[in-house]
This record gives structure tokens, sequence and C-alpha cells, in this order.
């Protein structure tokens, strides 16, 4: 379930990112990579698993969509912190040279 | 158990190696060549942001299923001899499964776009001729 849920939130951020931050000034393409990066590696796992140990290639239950959801929560949080360092909108060294 | 290891591994010698190429493109005042829409720092900076970003969110996966700890030895697998083997054979595997994966994927798409911004300026080239 994490695998749909990191691709979705893939897909979307990459839309986000093309039709409204191209020019990356707010780090969407960063945060459209994680997502892209941890979804090339899990359908890498999820692939290998199946052909070696076969059963269902999606795990849909509730422990799996909680872990797709925190993941999706810790990319955002990464994501946010570099923003915050980068600080585009300079909202932070406007606080500190006050 | 740690497949996300050797994707860490390969991210740690492609940003050392983008830092280096980066230094040396400022030091000699490299710009993009005319027909290139990236430099190289450029194109590894988006390969580091996919090993990066991938290795960060399946560590955390890995933090989730208890198979990493924030205490010695991290791997859950290295307190037992017996699960060490197929830690190793897991992370030779699927560990550079994923890395491989990942580096494909930029390879085309690095070239996919590096072909089409050269078709791009070929016909520009051509509508320049006609025009002139």
């Amino acid at each position: 379930m994490w695998l749909i849920l990191t691709t979705l939130a893939a897909i979307i951020t990459t839309l986000i990112w093309y039709l409204k931050d191209p020019k990356n000034e707010y780090k969407l393409g960063l945060l459209a990579l994680i997502f892209w990066g941890a979804a090339l590696m899990w359908f890498v796992d999820h692939v290998m698993a199946y052909l070696a140990e076969g059963g269902e290639f999606f795990e849909i239950n509730a422990d799996a969509t909680l872990l797709g959801i925190s993941v999706i929560i810790v990319a955002l949080m990464v994501w946010e912190i570099t923003l915050f360092i980068s600080d585009p909108k300079g909202v932070f060294k406007k606080k500190i040279t006050k | 158990m740690a497949c996300f290891i050797v994707p860490v591994g390969e991210a740690i010698v492609t940003t050392v190696i983008q830092k280096v190429v980066e230094k040396k493109e400022k030091k000699y005042g490299m710009k993009i060549a005319k027909e290139r829409v990236l430099n190289w720092s450029q194109r590894l900076r988006l390969l580091n942001g996919l090993l990066w970003g991938g290795s960060i969110l399946l560590a955390f996966e890995h933090i989730w299923h208890g198979e990493v700890v924030p205490w010695p030895p991290f791997l859950t697998a290295m307190k037992n001899p017996a699960a060490v083997g197929p830690m190793l054979h897991e992370m030779a595997t699927i560990g550079v499964g994923m890395a491989v994966f990942v580096t494909l994927v930029w390879a085309v798409i690095m070239t996919v776009v590096e072909l089409s911004a050269t078709s791009m300026s070929e016909v520009n080239i051509e509508y320049t001729k006609e025009g002139s």
C-alpha cells in the first residue's frame, strides 16, 4: 500500500511542480525527487519479493496504509525543513535582521 | 533488512562527485553548451535527490518494521549471527537492484531530455535558415 501511496504522491507533486513551481523556488522538485526515488526503490523491492516468494504484489491492510501515510508525512517534513533553511521568501532573514 | 544501505552508499559517492564537478565548473567557468539543457553538476544533483530521498523514506520504513533501531548495532539482523548471511544476500540482490534501477531511470530521463533539446535546437536552426 505504501508503494501505491508514494507513487500517487510523486505524481501529484510532479504535476504541482510543473504547473506552479517550474523554477523550483519552493523546492517542489526536491519533494518530487524524494517521492520518485522511494517509489522506484519500493517497486524493485516489491517485484523481487513477488518473484522470490510469490503471494500478493500489493500489501493492502491498515498497517500498510498507515505506513504509507507516515512515509508521506516524513517526506513533507524533510521538504519543509529544506524549504525553511533555503528561505526563498526571506521570512526568517527579515525576522533575524529586525 | 538493510537493502537501503546500498543506495545510501551510491548517494555518498555521487554527492562527492557532484561537489567536485561543481567546483571544477565554477573554477573553469564552464557554462552549459548551447545544445545542452543541464550541465553535469545539475544532472548529478537530480540523481542525488532520487537516491537520498528514496533512502531516507526506505530507512523510515525499516524503522517502522523494527529492522533498524537507534542504538548499536543499529541493524537488528546484526544481533543474530544466523541473520547476517540473509541480510548480506538481500543487500546484494534487492539493494543493488534498487541502486541500479534508480540510476538506469535517471540515465534514460537525462538521455531523453538531451535528445529532445538537441532536436528542438535543430528545428530552430532550420527555421532561422528559412527565415534568413
